[in-house]
């Protein structure tokens, strides 16, 4: 809130005030590329998420602790829920942009082989029983996976040829927002990511304490 | 006790039954019929029989791999090894008998589908044994460490492919793209970069595989 009313008392002052609300958009995407402020950190929340399963699933195998499981699972649960939206974000951007919902984009291709490996975790999951057989399985599985995600997200994209910014045909060698993203556009950029990211905590440690809750009044209720 | 013994106690027990190997057989007849059968009297382009050739590899694959620790759980024997061997043990026989498996499997297909589908005419030889050799590898090392997953989880049919195709998709694809390549008769050194990819898998696969084994073995 200061910091709107600081805004708000030195617009008036400042030499070049136009410059503040000046809101250039990327030439070549128009309007279109205002669903950048939400496709990108989605598709960053799930990549995250993936990751913080992971380095769970490496403590619950080195500590035994079904905590971290837990913990894991939540994260897994909220990157299911990001990796959909960034899917839908994306075919959306898509169709404005490239003229159609899906076209085997390599990074399509690789969002759509994350949302695979979300699903064969969780029919993993709802196939066994025992929890703590359970925890071992998705860990295990879920690092085999985290091995394959190089090659989907930062490998093949770059090697074969798409249409995303940064494949291997791409002259502009960069992601749009290092350089045609004007100041302003970037800043907002920036926060959405980061609101995005504390949202995405926010989320995960609520989901995994109730987790906890749910075990422990489980345990007592037995 | 050795690997090589253990892929003998397999190897014997399967030429006694002929589980696998029959039921790998049944599935390749199947899906290059099923293939057949879709196309009827359409002609289907170079890439096309290129990739569907991977389509029959993977289906065949799915069906007959995940026998190797599905059988040590159905017949009761999974404690007694756990008892003479060690776990890389377990894991290096096992996976030299999915090897031999797989090989076998893709010699067969290779031989019946270049026989079936006159578009699959490979023009650099050299770039498609290769590619054919370590995609062999990728699929037995993945399918293997899939299988010792599915084998401790309950449901045991239905999930193998589900688990297995996100880890082996990277593989196919790029199996696929080098396919297309040695089809259009481009020299190895032109796509030295994508040999170096599926390699850089198989190690990856198997260095994890050797990694994990450890704790879905241990009950």
């Amino acid at each position: 809130m200061s910091y709107v009313i600081i805004a708000g008392i030195s617009f008036p002052i400042v030499e070049k005030p136009e410059a503040w609300y000046h809101f250039p958009l990327i030439p070549g995407l128009g309007e279109n590329a205002k669903i950048i402020f939400f496709h990108v950190p989605t598709a960053w929340i799930t990549v995250l998420a993936f990751l913080m399963s992971t380095i769970f699933s490496i403590k619950y195998l080195r500590k035994k602790d079904l905590d971290d499981d837990g913990k894991s699972q939540t994260a897994l649960e909220l990157g299911m829920v990001f990796c959909i939206l960034a899917t839908v974000t994306g075919a959306v951007w898509a169709k404005f942009t490239w003229g159609e919902y899906w076209s085997w984009d390599p990074r399509q291709t690789s969002i759509f082989a994350l949302l695979l490996i979300y699903g064969a975790l969780f029919a993993l999951r709802s196939a066994v029983e025992n929890e703590e057989k359970r925890a071992t399985l998705s860990a295990v599985y879920s690092i085999i996976a985290f091995v394959t995600v190089p090659f989907f997200v930062f490998i093949m994209p770059r090697i074969m040829k798409g249409l995303h910014p940064g494949s291997a045909d791409d002259t502009n060698a960069g992601p749009v927002v290092n350089f045609k993203m004007n100041s302003n556009m970037y800043l907002v950029f920036v926060l959405s990511v980061v609101a995005f990211t504390i949202l995405y905590f926010w989320m995960w440690r609520v989901g995994s304490r109730s987790l906890n809750i749910k075990e422990k009044l489980l345990k007592n209720y037995r | 006790m050795k690997a090589y013994h253990l892929f003998r106690k397999d190897l014997f027990s399967e030429i006694r039954n002929r589980y696998a190997i029959n039921s790998l057989a049944m599935f390749i007849i199947v899906t290059i019929s099923v293939i057949l059968f879709s196309v009827g009297e359409e002609t289907i382009s170079d890439y096309l029989s290129g990739g569907l050739y991977w389509v029959v590899v993977f289906f065949t694959g799915m069906s007959g791999l995940a026998r190797v620790f599905v059988s040590e759980e159905e017949r009761g024997t999974t404690l007694t090894l756990q008892l003479i061997a060690r776990p890389e043990t377990v894991l290096s026989g096992k996976l030299i008998f999915n090897l031999v498996l797989t090989l076998a499997m893709n010699i067969v297909i290779t031989f019946l589908y270049s026989a079936l589908f006159p578009a699959f005419v490979i023009k650099s030889l050299m770039l498609f044994f290769i590619t054919f050799i370590l995609g062999t590898l990728g699929i037995a090392i993945s399918s293997t460490i899939i299988a010792a997953i599915i084998s401790k989880a309950g449901s045991k049919g239905t999930l193998y492919p589900v688990l297995s195709f996100p880890i082996l998709l990277p593989l196919i694809l790029i199996l696929i793209n080098l396919t297309k390549i040695s089809m259009d008769g481009t020299p190895f050194g032109e796509a030295i970069m994508d040999v170096l990819f599926l390699a850089s898998y198989d190690v990856v696969m198997l260095s994890v595989s050797y990694l994990l084994f450890d704790f879905i073995w241990k009950d």
